[in-house]
This record gives structure tokens, sequence and C-alpha cells, in this order.
């Protein structure tokens, strides 16, 4: 079961990944400047797999996943204890560059930010930035597709990203995510902006992305980790040392999150008793 | 009696929706919009009687001649100020080549690369007293580090004191343009794994360019209409220029010699001059505007 840190703090169980594991992050201790915000969180993400992230807001959802690809780093006060291998390498090792790390490891932010440039330039920017060689407009046409905004721009992709409505802007920002084919795709909130059907496109887009990529997936809405998910980690926040530190509560099956809890927390959450 | 008393239902009255012109709101808001028209038009008034006067006054001379000559010596007749306008292009190129490269590093310093030190902020607070400095000083300046170090007016000391005067201008608009570049935008590219580098060349750059742009061709409207800095640096020539390290004219100083002489023809060169001066400067300002509009704007 459960155990307790040497200073009495709640220690989740151990998930056991079934399959291999593509960033192994085990997260000690967090902080920004004097303030803690996530401690103790073992949270692997497995290889062709989504694995969802759920808790209650500032519970440190994004913390966690702009720690999987160095993102945090350009925040001066973040400090990060822990590690997270990717490959058998940590990705905080010394040696590491972050930037290369994000060239792997890439992320849909939790507000859209497309480029100040046309819509294709923005889906073919990391093409160019890797130095792609290859056919440079079959690529970011199949990437709009596969975001499925591709029949709300067809025939505009010489106009400005920002043109675009804020769930279109989403969108295109996955396009552009995905145009790179990163091993691993880190997605913030994709779908706060998105009216239904956008979400249930974009879902289905997660589903098919896990067949060749890993996906880390932080959301609010309940229905969409049970859709698209297959593994859920819940995150809760705990106030005992005064502060507002983070800290895995609990992680399994999404069924098994959902249907099952061990923690009375992750009951009460995953029933709507707390938010 | 019936004990009944009967329950009328509320009469509602819906307030009229239309406008009302003498209610007394409405009668402020006339008022106001009017004086407001009313002081737009008068602040506008000595700008186009000013135009209107150059044009009247020196439309007539503007020919050929006028814009290719050099300028007439004393009784003589016709001539021009050919010199002049080259003058006061070349010493204008000299000055942006000085000011934009500079401005612009020093802009990415201080938006990007350090935007929160000491020095940051004190090399900006510098900036913008310089902006507001007295321009004659440039002048004198220049003139005692290069004039009488290299023992000649030039057009080199003239572009380097209208420089001096570009400097600050170009690097506080062209940092404020970073500025406004959201951070998601470069949180975005670093996402992407994007180097610094990169993201100030493909995203900072590029999406501050209008505002940038904008700060630059400004500042080489205020550096063309200049004549305080060059009066000590670059004084004037009746003749085309030959090389960089000798006098030369400019318009502003042409303007300045002629509109005291006492003969009528270099009276109406001056005039002429000013009208040219005065486009030039119009057209850059126009310029400025139409480059701010960004292609991509939301
Ligand atoms: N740049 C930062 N500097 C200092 N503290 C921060 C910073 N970013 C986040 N925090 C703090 O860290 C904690 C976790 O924030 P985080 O954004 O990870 O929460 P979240 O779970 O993503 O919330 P939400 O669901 O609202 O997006 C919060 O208490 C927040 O105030
Ligand atoms: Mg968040």
């Amino acid at each position: 079961m459960t155990s307790l840190s040497d200073t009495g703090e709640f220690i989740a169980k151990k998930y056991e990944p079934k399959g291999p594991v593509v960033l192994d992050c085990q997260i000690n201790n967090i902080y920004y400047g004097n303030f803690r915000a996530v401690r103790d969180s073992h949270v692997p993400i497995e290889k062709n797999k989504v694995t969802g992230f759920i808790g209650p807001s500032g519970c440190g959802k994004s913390t966690v996943l702009r720690s999987m690809n160095r993102m945090n780093d350009l925040i001066e006060s973040f400090r990060f204890d822990g590690s997270i291998q990717y490959h058998s390498n940590d990705i905080y090792g010394k040696k590491v560059d972050p930037v290369v790390v994000r060239r792997y490891i890439g992320m849909v932010f939790q507000l859209p930010n497309p480029f100040s440039m046309s819509i294709y330039d923005n889906v073919a920017f990391g093409l160019r930035l890797n130095g792609f060689k290859g056919d440079e407009e079959e690529m970011v046409v199949q990437a709009l597709k596969r975001a499925a905004i591709w029949d709300d721009v067809k025939d505009k992709l010489k106009n400005s990203g920002l043109s675009l409505s804020g769930g279109q802007q989403q969108r295109l920002c996955i396009a552009r995510a995905i145009a790179t084919e990163p091993d691993v795709l880190l997605m913030d909130e994709p779908c706060s902006a998105l009216d239904p059907i956008a979400t249930r496109q974009v879902e289905e887009l997660m589903v098919e992305l896990k067949e060749h990529y890993s996906v880390a997936l932080v959301t609010h809405n309940m229905q969409q980790a049970t859709r698209v998910a297959d593994v859920t980690a819940f995150l809760g926040v705990d106030i005992s040392q005064g502060g507002r530190t983070g800290y895995l509560v609990e992680m399994d099956d999404t069924q098994k999150i959902f249907e099952d809890p061990q923690q009375l927390l992750t009951q009460q959450y995953v029933r709507g008793e707390f938010s | 009696m019936s004990e009944i008393t009967q329950q009328l239902p509320p009469v509602v009255e819906f307030p009229s929706l239309e406008k009302d012109s003498f209610d007394i709101r409405a009668i402020k808001n006339s008022t106001l919009t009017l004086m407001v028209w009313g002081i737009a038009i008068m602040a506008s008034i000595p700008l186009f009687s000013v135009i209107f006067m150059l044009i009247s006054e020196g439309g007539s001379r503007i020919d050929i001649e006028a814009l290719t000559e050099i300028p007439p010596a004393g009784f003589e007749t016709g001539g021009g100020f050919g010199n002049a306008i080259i003058g006061t292009f070349v010493m204008v190129g000299i000055a942006s080549l000085i000011s934009i490269p500079f401005g612009i590093m020093a802009a990415l310093h201080l938006a990007i690369l350090d935007p929160n030190s000491k020095l940051t902020t004190i090399s900006r607070f510098l900036a913008k007293v310089l902006t507001g400095f007295p321009s004659i000083l440039a002048g004198v300046f220049v003139y005692a580090v290069i004039v009488i170090t290299t023992g000649t007016y030039s057009a080199w000391a003239g572009g380097v004191a209208l420089a001096v005067l570009m400097l600050p201008t170009v690097t506080l608009a062209a940092e404020e343009a970073m500025r406004q570049v959201p951070q998601r935008m470069k949180d975005a590219a670093y996402g992407m794994g994007c180097t610094r580098t990169q993201v100030i060349m493909q995203v900072v750059l590029p999406t501050g360019l209008p505002g940038i742009l904008t700060g630059v061709i400004l500042a080489v409207a205020g550096a063309a209409g200049e004549s305080a800095p060059l009066l000590f640096t670059a004084l004037f020539s009746n003749y085309y220029m030959a090389e960089l390290a000798e006098p030369t004219a400019s318009l502003s100083i042409l303007i300045y010699n002629f509109s005291g002489m006492p003969f009528d023809n270099q009276i109406e060169l001056a005039w002429a001059a000013s009208l040219v001066l005065v486009v030039l400067v119009l057209f850059f300002n126009i310029l400025a505007r139409v480059v701010g509009r960004s292609k991509f704007k939301e």
C-alpha cells in the first residue's frame, strides 16, 4: 500500500507500468524559488499510450508537464530535484542540452500560441528548424489534416496564423507540434478552448498519435480522461505544511482510477465531490 | 360587497429606446463633441498653413534646375540645391548605417538578453534622457571629437552627429517593439527546440519588425530635418561633394543660409528647398505608418 516519507508526508503507491516506459519521471521536489510546487511523484510515461494528468487547479500539473521537456528551465527560480529517464538518459543530466531535449519531446501549451506568420509557415517552422529534407508541403498538409484543421484553412494557408479563432489557433499549434513527429508529445489542456466537435477530433487525433508516439495529457475534463487516457495520474494539493504543494495521490489504469480508486481523495475528486 | 379585491396586473411601462435630443446627457455629449472637433481643427491650422505657405511660395521654383543645379552665388539668377539634396541623403545614410545596427543590438540587450539588470535600467534611463538631448549639443560634441581631431568639417562628422541623435530613438522604439512580442510566442519557439539565437532571429525580430521599422524611419525623418548638429560638423559647400572628408551641403543648412540673404533668388530657393525637405519628412512619416501595419496582425 502507500507509505509515508521520513517527514511523515503521504507518498502514493508506486505505479507498475505494464509496457515499456519512454519517460520515467521520478520527481522528488520541484521548487519555484522557496515555494515547493510539487513533491514526491513518480509518474512513468509509457510508450504508445496516453497518460492523463488530472487534479485541482494549482496542483502542479502544468509544472510537472513542463518539467518533462525542460521548458521550466526558462523560469529563473525553477529548481528540479529528481530524474527523468528518456531512453536511459537523464534529461536533467549535466551534459544534456535542453534545446535538443525539446526537439524530441514536443509540447502543446495551455493557451494557443501561433507565431506571427502565415498558417503554412507556422507548421513548416519546426521542419525548417530541424533541417527537414523532403516534401515540406506534403508534411505540412498532412499535419494540418491530422490536427483536424485542414478544412478550416485549406483555402487560406497564406493568411496569418493569428487571424484564426482561438480553437483554430490551438489546432494549428497541435499541427505545428506534430509536424516534426516528436517522440513524446506533452499536451497541456489542449482542448480548453475548443468546441465539442473540435475536441472530439483532437481526442481522436491523440488516440491515433499514440500508435507511433507517446502522449502526456493534462486535462480538467474527466470525460476526456476516460475517453483517451490509458493511464491516469491524479495529483492533489497538500496544504498540511502551510504551502500548497502538489503531489501524486494515485496513478493507475484509467478505468481503475475512475471506477475503483484506492484513495478517498481520488474517489471524491472523480465523483466531483470537491474540485 | 365582495371581499375579494381584484388584483390588477401591475402596469409595466417599457422605457423608450428612442434618442431624446433634449436629455441633459445628450446635450452634454453633443457640446463636448463640438468642442473637441473645434479644438482639433484649431490645432491643425498651423500645420496646414505652413504647408500651404510652402507650396505657394516654393512650389513655383521647383523644377529640374532647382533640384539638380548647384547654389547660385550673389546676384546670379537660376541655380538650385542638388548638392544639398545629395548631402542630406548621404549624411542621413551614414547616420542610419551607424545608428540602426547599434540601436537594434542595444534594444536586443535591453528587451531580451538582460531585461532586468541594473546596467539595463541605467542604459534605458540614459537613452530616454538622450532623446530629449538638445541637438546642438550633439553637434558640439562631434565637433570636438571629430572635426577638431581630423582638422576638417566633413560628411562623416555630420553623419556621426545625426547618428548620435538617432541612436536613442532607434533603440527605444526597437526595444518597445521587441517587448511587444508575447512571451507565449517565445515559449512556443523554445518548446520546438529553438536556441536563444534562433528565437531572436526567427521569432522576436520578424514579429517586432514592423515596430522596429517604424522607429527607424521616424528617426530618419527627424535626422533629415536637423540643422543644428550639421552647423558644427558638415558646415556647407557650394559644390557637389567629391569625397566624404570635406564640408558638405545639406538642405537644412541651405535653408538657414539662403533665407537670411538679401537676394530674392536665394530666398525663393530657400522656400523651394523647405518644400522639398517637408515633403521628404512627410514621406518618411507616411512610410513609417505603412510599414507599421503588420502583415500578420490578429
Ligand atoms: N513561474 C512560476 N513562478 C512561481 N510559481 C509558479 C510559477 N508557475 C506556477 N507556479 C505555482 O506553482 C503551482 C502549480 O502551478 P501549475 O501551473 O503547475 O498548476 P496547474 O495544476 O497546471 O493548474 P491549472 O489547472 O490551473 O492549470 C501554483 O501554485 C502556481 O502558483
Ligand atoms: Mg496548468
